[in-house]
């Protein structure tokens, strides 16, 4: 029994990850609208959710708010597929293509690889994939949108320059690669432009999940002085904002507005407004736009990054005329925001 | 240098915690006999039923002492529920434990985001407790010593943990009631022949493990966070698991692998943290639990024995 446990028990913690998000897998239907096709035929725009699920109040829930306005503003037809499990990817994608979509959005970066094969499968079908690009060798039939993270890093970077009383910061990073190096260094580059005085705790979590973790990490910056942290490390960066919470220090979000967390001390939230870029190439299509085979970049200036509207509640209002000068500069390219190490370091 | 010191215990403790209760829910379960794999899913379903109802409670009645009680205790009862079922499926249909077990895991999380959702407008985390309405910290401003505070200032799960770890202690080897369970787990046959009724005595440990697990789940969604998502819980249980064999199936030696691995993830926090200024690559440092655990299994822990019958149904008058 020992040697039976045991070995069960490894290969269930390796599974652990994959079963704690997703439960058992469901063939959720959720059909896209009633097919009682109307005069004009309308466009028909799908999208296939990451295990979050349609209403993780994160990404995938941005990305359906864009779909649903674009329903709303352009009269396209829009539907979802949940996934429970990254297994579920290609099923979904399959259920789309059965039901005649004109174009079908794969939502987030683990859902690359399957976006290209059935981009493959089905030449004359329609893609689109947030947070993925494929460079030189996307298909004909796809659209990659990436977002430039490392802008709206920036700006909160310099709002927490400027508001710290103790000039220390900390950032809390996920996972120690290129994506999350966007919003450490953004970060990095607008403290220092705030304030070059100021001292950036950086901690890197190894982990997305480890909440523990995350709350562990921010107890020690904010005892070692930091009075202001910006994370980049998802459900990790939870436990950061409640000592935030606790301790009544300031904190910063990612991805969405994090205000509602804990409204007292969430600041301001880098925003990736992954609505918006759904919006704008359902608004391409319908204009017969498509921009298959290439990949879309969102930043500042095309609407596809920005601070959370709630930071007029605790930034004040001197400060975020600031940003919104900084924010010119960088759409006009008068200030370029390095997005690794290496741009970081040769901007000194 | 006391400093550092004392945020490692700190961060030992609060860390440890959850796994101390459900490693202690496994204790009991594997010693009656019934393995349980079902941990991680009884401390998911726990730690989502003590997060809604910590914030459903605080909305309806206000922020009162009790409400996080409660809804702790809802935890604890969400996840004796699921060791019931568990009980049910491998006690009186002697199911293979190990099944009824991952089925357990599957079921657990998918009811709590199902739930999730039908309660809080389709949402998959609950929102956040209002700070009063989470466990509360009893020594907080209390210690004005700020090591002794560091390390001291806990949430009341905390010390709940410690003392359940005593308290199962004394009913596994100082009690009729824990002497049957032991008996249960080496040899139902011979405690059945001298009166002891099996499947109550499995029954009993079973759910009460349930409870532990749930207890577990819900110190972490209400003291060390706030709130549920769906992935709070993962791999907590499994090693939980871990650390009851590693504690050799007994109270005080789960918590002492509990606090091992509280240890070393402090440790590896320390380490990593830019004071120290190591410049460690994060991705080796996060292997810091895992080595210091094999060179102790390794070095210090000697022969692990599973009580006999764990694992193993147990059917009335096969022979």
């Amino acid at each position: 029994m020992f040697k039976k446990t045991m070995a069960l028990l490894l290969t269930m913690m390796l599974l652990a990850g994959l079963v704690a998000g997703c439960g058992p897998k469901a063939p959720e239907q959720q059909q896209p609208g009633e097919n009682n096709a109307p005069a004009e035929k309308p466009l028909k725009i799908a999208m296939v959710t990451d295990v979050g699920g349609v209403n993780d109040r994160s990404f995938n829930q941005s990305a359906w708010e864009g779909l649903q306005r674009a329903q709303k503003e352009l009269g396209v037809q829009a539907s979802y597929q949940e996934s429970k499990q990254e297994a579920d990817y290609a099923t979904n994608i399959e259920t789309l293509v059965d039901a005649e979509n004109d174009l079908i959005w794969g939502i987030g970066f683990l859902m690359g690889e399957t976006i290209k094969t059935a981009a493959q499968n089905y030449p004359d079908q329609k893609f689109a994939i947030i947070d993925y690009a494929y460079g030189d060798e996307t298909p004909e039939n796809v659209v990659g949108v990436v977002f430039k993270e490392e802008e709206p890093s920036y700006l909160v970077g310099y709002i927490a320059g400027k508001m710290t009383k103790t000039n220390k910061v900390g950032f809390i990073g996920g996972m120690d690669f290129p994506v999350i190096h966007k919003f450490h260094y953004g970060y990095l580059a607008g403290v220092k432009a705030a304030n070059p005085n100021v001292e950036v705790m950086v901690q890197y979590a190894n982990s997305f999940t480890d909440e523990a973790k995350g709350r562990s990490i921010a107890e020690q910056m904010y005892a070692n002085g930091a009075d202001i942290i910006f994370h980049a490390a998802g459900a990790t960066g939870n436990g950061m904002i409640e000592v935030a919470r606790e301790k009544g220090k300031y904190a910063i979000g990612v991805d969405k507005d994090q205000n509602p967390d804990a409204p007292d001390n969430v600041i301001t939230s880098a925003m990736k407004r992954v609505d918006n870029a759904i919006f704008n190439v359902a608004k391409d299509l319908k204009d017969g736009k498509y921009a298959g085979g290439e990949t879309v970049v969102y930043g500042l200036k095309e609407g596809g990054v920005d601070i959370a509207p709630s930071s007029s509640k605790l930034v004040p209002k001197e400060i975020l005329d600031e940003v919104e000068a900084l924010k010119a500069k960088i759409i006009s390219g008068e200030i370029k925001v390095p997005a690794t190490k290496e741009e970081f370091e040769a901007m000194k | 240098m006391l400093k550092d010191l004392a945020f490692i215990l700190g961060t030992t403790l609060m860390y440890a915690t959850p796994l101390i209760y459900a490693s202690l829910g496994a204790v009991f379960s594997e010693n009656s006999g019934v393995a349980n794999i079902g941990i991680e899913g009884m401390m998911t379903v726990g730690a989502f039923s003590a997060a809604a109802s910590a914030f459903i409670l605080s909305d309806v009645y206000g922020i009162l002492w009790w409400v996080p009680w409660v809804a702790f205790i809802i935890g604890g009862l969400a996840g004796g529920f699921f060791g019931l079922l568990h009980a049910v499926a491998s006690v009186s249909f002697h199911a293979d434990q190990v099944v009824s077990g991952i089925a357990i895991n599957f079921l657990a999380p998918g009811l709590s985001l199902f739930l999730s959702r039908r309660l809080f407008e389709g949402a998959t985390m609950t929102p956040a407790i209002p700070l009063n309405a989470k466990l509360p910290r009893p020594l907080n401003g209390v210690i004005e010593n700020s090591i002794l505070d560091t390390i001291f200032n806990q949430y009341a799960s905390v010390y709940i943990a410690f003392l359940l770890v005593l308290l199962s202690w004394y009913v596994l080897y100082k009690t009729k009631l824990g002497l049957r369970i032991r008996a249960v787990g080496e040899h139902p046959k011979a405690a059945d022949t001298l009166g002891i009724n099996v499947y109550k005595i499995r029954y009993f440990s079973v759910i009460l493990s349930g409870i532990l697990a749930g207890l577990g789940g819900a110190s972490l969604s209400m003291a060390i966070v706030a709130s549920f998502r769906p992935t709070l819980i993962s791999g907590q249980g499994f090693i939980a698991l871990a650390a009851m064999i590693f504690g050799k199936w007994k109270p005080q030696g789960a918590m002492g692998a509990c606090l091992l691995f509280g240890a070393t993830t402090g440790i590896q926090i320390y380490l990593g943290s830019p004071q120290v200024g190591l410049n460690i690559s994060a991705n080796l440092l996060s292997m810091i639990p895992y080595v210091i655990t094999l060179v102790v299994l390794m070095g210090f822990v000697g022969k692990a024995v599973a009580p006999a019958a764990d694992g193993i149904p147990y059917e009335k008058g096969e022979r």
